[in-house]
């Protein structure tokens, strides 16, 4: 649905500043119907990636390649027509604080210059999907945060898209509205089939709804796979750092002992196997850290532990049998 | 003596008239004038959708020049340009062309900053979702930035009823013209008096009207 082959963006130098490179050679893909997040600091290019795909902005290398379309090769009507197919939403809604809900959601089938009988009804249509029928003809400046996400959300939608781009989407929200808006997004991707691509910085957006997740760092792709992997198993720096677990194990004064990460997913999540094992096999541990979540909505928990006396090798070999992931950290030491 | 023994109401009456005709005459124009060329001014600056730098300095330029000329210089300098426009350079008719030159660089700058006010992200999204350049900058741009071009509006209508009132040195009639034969020149203190506070509640009323319609666009 959406690919991007070595794409490159350098922002022209200006005044005495050199060029800046804010996307270097990325490559990734996005298949139709899925949620693909993009984590990054800030500066990383997710804003950059996001506005590659609908066209604000155009590649300086490499191709991006949106339902069938070279975003670069297309004239303006191919643009126009593009974006209609492909919905946006931002951080700060960016919704039109001189026109009144209603009008802002049927702004974008105005300027695609639909009949007024067809805009009313689809209006109707869509405030009624977001939940906000009865706001309509408030202006945004009387909404709170989460409603006018959700306005954001029914005018991205009203042109009917293919592809939801999310710019931040949360990030201005509290927790609880976060949450609301999130599962909001995780309805349309199933119910309309709307391929989504979000970026954020908080990997907990990351965790509940996306299927498969790139880390961005300096503007490179440096970690690219489903979520799940990514979040149990990072492997760069970066979506270690997002993940939270880089700390954990280099901040904390390290016992003697045989370091380990377990990985409970599923059924294993709430077996005992922890003490079982130790009981079986002589060995002892001392926990370092833990946490259980959930991943969309598969539960799972991940313990780091330092293993000490007994059968340490027949230890591993017993998680493992119960269907547990064992990860040696010595490298962390 | 009555305190206003002097005043010829009718005088007055048909002062007040011309100095209204002559605010209307060149308000409509200086905003017919002044709205495009302050959008232009906006739409060429750095890093806007038709930036363009040799027309924005060129534009800009030509505002400067006429906003740092004295009204006063303005109204002499223009005299012959004002006759081959409008036959004249006396009466209502021949202070409207200078008042215009006057009014319209200086409300085109405040349309300009009043198009910079708008929220960035708000333009970005109406070209996200599929908005031509024309339509963006007429069904959001515009609308979005109302309440300020309004507001300038007001500024710029009240800067000009004291042009009017300079205009009358140079023959051009309505308040300003009765202040300074009548009023200065004839030692009549009560006219005086009473064209400043009919051009005092000219210019309340304009503020009053002003501030209520721009109230009444802005939602934000």
């Amino acid at each position: 649905m959406i690919r991007f082959d070595s794409v490159s963006k350098t922002y022209a130098a200006s005044r005495g500043a050199s060029g800046h490179a804010a996307l270097r050679e990325a490559s990734l893909e996005v298949a139709q119907g899925e949620v693909f997040g993009v984590i990054g600091a800030s500066g990383a290019g997710k804003s950059t990636l996001i506005r590659l795909i609908n066209g604000l902005e155009l590649p300086t290398g490499g191709k991006v390649v949106v339902d069938g379309d070279d975003v670069a090769a297309l004239d303006v009507a191919g643009l126009r027509a593009l974006r209609r197919r492909v919905g946006m939403i931002f951080q700060h809604f960016n919704l039109l604080s001189s026109k009144t809900v209603e009008q802002n959601v049927a702004f974008p089938l105005k300027l695609a210059g639909r009949a007024p009988a067809e805009i009313k009804t689809r209006t109707a249509e869509l405030l009624a999907r977001v939940g906000l029928s009865d706001h309509a003809t408030k202006y945004p400046a009387q909404l709170s945060g989460g409603q006018k996400q959700r306005v954001g959300i029914a005018r991205a939608l009203a042109t009917g898209p293919k592809i939801l781009l999310c710019d931040e989407a949360t990030s201005a929200l509290d927790p609880e509205t976060t949450e609301q808006i999130l599962a909001l997004i995780s309805d349309l991707n199933r119910e309309l089939g709307l391929t989504i691509v979000l970026i954020t910085h908080e990997m907990d957006v990351v965790r509940r709804v996306c299927d498969r997740v790139a880390v961005l760092e300096a503007g490179r792709v440096v970690e690219e796979g489903p979520v799940e992997e990514v979040f149990l198993h990072p492997a760069s720096g970066t979506a270690r750092r997002f993940v939270g677990e880089a700390e954990e194990a280099s901040e904390v004064a390290l016992p003697a002992g045989v370091l380990v990460r377990l990985t409970f997913k599923g059924e294993a999540t709430y077996k005992p196997v922890l003490g079982a094992v130790a009981r079986e096999t002589g060995v002892d541990y001392s926990i370092l850290g833990g946490r259980i979540h959930k991943l969309r909505d598969a539960p799972y928990g991940q313990l780091t532990l330092a293993l000490t006396g007994g059968d340490i090798e027949a230890a591993i070999v017993r998680f493992e049998a119960a269907g547990v992931r064992v990860d040696r950290l010595e490298d962390a030491r | 003596m009555s305190l206003f023994a002097n005043i010829d109401w009718s005088d007055i009456g048909f002062a007040t008239l011309d100095t209204l005709t002559m605010l209307g005459g060149s308000m409509a124009l200086t905003v017919i004038l002044g709205l495009p060329l302050g959008v232009i001014l906006f739409l060429t600056g750095k890093g806007q959708m038709l930036e363009n730098k040799a027309a924005h300095t060129v534009l800009g330029l030509l505002v400067n020049i006429l906003r740092s000329v004295p009204f006063v210089i303005l109204l002499i300098v223009m005299i012959p340009l004002t006759v081959l426009l409008v036959g004249t350079s006396l009466g209502v008719a021949g202070a409207i062309p200078p008042l215009v030159v006057g009014a319209a660089p200086f409300y085109a700058r405040l349309v300009e900053t009043a198009l910079r006010e708008v929220d960035k992200g708000v333009v970005e999204a109406s070209f996200a979702l599929g908005g031509s350049r024309r339509q963006v900058v007429l069904g959001a741009l515009l609308p979005e930035a109302m309440p300020g071009i309004i507001a300038g509006a007001t500024v710029t209508a009240i800067a000009l009823v004291s042009y009017t009132a300079m205009a009358g040195v140079v023959g051009a009639g309505g308040l300003g013209d009765l202040a300074i034969r009548f009023g200065y020149q004839r030692f009549q203190t009560d006219v005086m008096v009473v064209t400043v506070v009919v051009l005092l509640i000219l210019v309340q009323v304009l503020q009053m009207v002003g501030d209520a319609v721009v109230r009444r666009v802005s939602h934000r």
